[in-house]
């Protein structure tokens, strides 16, 4: 049996849901037998690859560097699953969005900094914030949900195994907002 | 003042024929039937106002969908509670009522505890179908037990009415237009300073959401306690 080509990746999130992943312990054993990760914090991939079967997101679009990232993995991933809150409702990482990016890095940068006399904020390297944090499904399209924060790691474990076998699952009964 | 006669009406629902008196409403009447319609800002004993539509159903000859908690019976009407139309509505209605404000439920002292949460495992929504809002409102902490807290708020309006019909208080109601509107107490005075509210948390109790709470306890402290006020609306059914 050709193995399932999954790669996941954390964009605006805390990689709680990641977390929740290696929660599943043991079953992750079951669930190798069926997936090659081809890309992930977990590996030592750099490059996003091509031809990927399924993409987890964890996390929300918070700067220029998430949009391009997320819209590379649309092109190459024949399936996305939304991970978490964050990669959902925007959640924790779209709270700043009260407030406004602007807001943000004055207070991180400026407010809150010993050491920063000019106040200007990073502006090479480090991606530029967006206007507003997004959820995922407001800039693509996402072929999956799995809500959560983090998501319970039986509620992950469900929707692999009802991927792998092709059979739909009920996730409310695994997970909802916040849970 | 001249008194509508009360008469009894024979209609269905769902196929089932079902009788009721013309002052009652589809939703009363499905329920005394068994007949469940998803609703939210119901609240057995309060008034019914129709504000959150997710009661909606269809009525054979009307391309509209109505809110069954503020509809009148009628004679010989077809009432269908579930179709795929009332759904994806439902599901619309929801998300609209998630994106419209900043719920966050994982920093929400109401998570596990909400009404709104529970709506969408119910109607098994996971996303939004539109886009948020992001829409910032100023917390009103100002009361030594309560908070108002406008960013989780769904104008349900159950605390205005428990407080008008119940309390007999009228200390609450709304302020402005679409989604900028805001529970307010008095003439939109901070809390604290509100004259006509008795501080009873009536209005605490019955909110689905984490939009009024009590200060100072944990999330799993936080279920509202409904058993005295739901006695006292209980009783007012009964009258």
């Amino acid at each position: 049996m050709k193995k399932i080509r999954l790669a996941t990746i954390w964009l605006d999130g805390c990689s709680g849901c990641h977390m929740s992943i290696l929660d599943m312990d043991e079953k992750l054993i079951e669930i190798a037998e069926y997936v090659d990760v081809v890309y992930s914090p977990y590996v030592d991939t750099k490059e996003f690859p091509s031809d990927v079967d399924l993409t987890i997101v964890e996390g929300a679009l918070s700067t220029d560097h998430d949009i391009k990232m997320i819209k590379k993995i649309r092109a190459n991933s024949k399936y996305i699953l939304g991970l978490g809150d964050c990669a959902i409702t925007g959640n924790i990482s779209a709270m700043k969005n009260l407030f406004g990016s602007e807001a943000v890095l004055q207070r991180s940068y400026g407010e809150l900094a010993d050491t920063n006399a000019s106040g200007v904020y990073p502006s090479k390297i480090v991606p530029k914030l967006l206007d507003k944090v997004l959820p995922l499904h407001e800039v693509i399209k996402v072929d999956y949900f799995l809500p959560g924060c983090p998501t319970p790691s039986d509620a992950i474990y469900a929707m692999l195994r009802s991927l792998i076998e092709g059979k739909e699952i009920n996730i409310s009964d695994y997970t909802r907002f916040g849970k | 003042m001249i008194r509508e006669k009360v008469r009894v009406k024979s209609f269905k629902i769902n196929g089932i024929d079902v009788t009721g008196a013309s002052n009652q409403t589809i939703l009363e009447i499905a329920q005394e039937n068994n007949i469940e319609i998803s609703t939210l800002c119901y609240l057995k004993g309060l008034s019914c106002v129709g504000s959150c539509r997710m009661c909606i159903v269809e009525v054979k000859g009307s391309d509209k969908l109505i809110p069954s908690c503020t509809s009148k019976i009628k004679e010989g009407m077809e009432v269908t509670t579930d179709s795929a139309r009332i759904k994806a509505n439902r599901e619309m209605i929801l998300s609209m009522l998630f994106s419209e404000r900043t719920h966050t439920c994982s920093v929400c002292v109401s998570n596990g505890n909400c009404e709104l949460q529970d709506k969408s495992t119910e109607l098994r929504l996971e996303h939004s179908q539109v886009p948020y809002g992001h829409a910032r409102f100023e917390i009103d902490a100002s009361h030594k037990n309560f908070v108002n807290d406008p960013n989780r708020c769904i104008l349900c309006s159950r605390c205005i009415r428990v407080c008008d019909e119940i309390e007999g208080a009228h200390a609450l109601d709304l302020m402005g237009r679409g989604m900028d509107t805001r529970i307010i107490h008095d003439m939109d005075e901070p809390w604290a300073e509100s004259l006509s509210c008795t501080s009873c948390g009536k209005c605490v109790y019955v909110c689905p959401t984490g939009a009024l709470y009590e200060k100072d306890i944990s999330a799993e402290e936080a279920e509202k306690k409904r058993n005295i006020i739901m006695e006292l609306l209980e009783r007012k059914v009964e009258q």
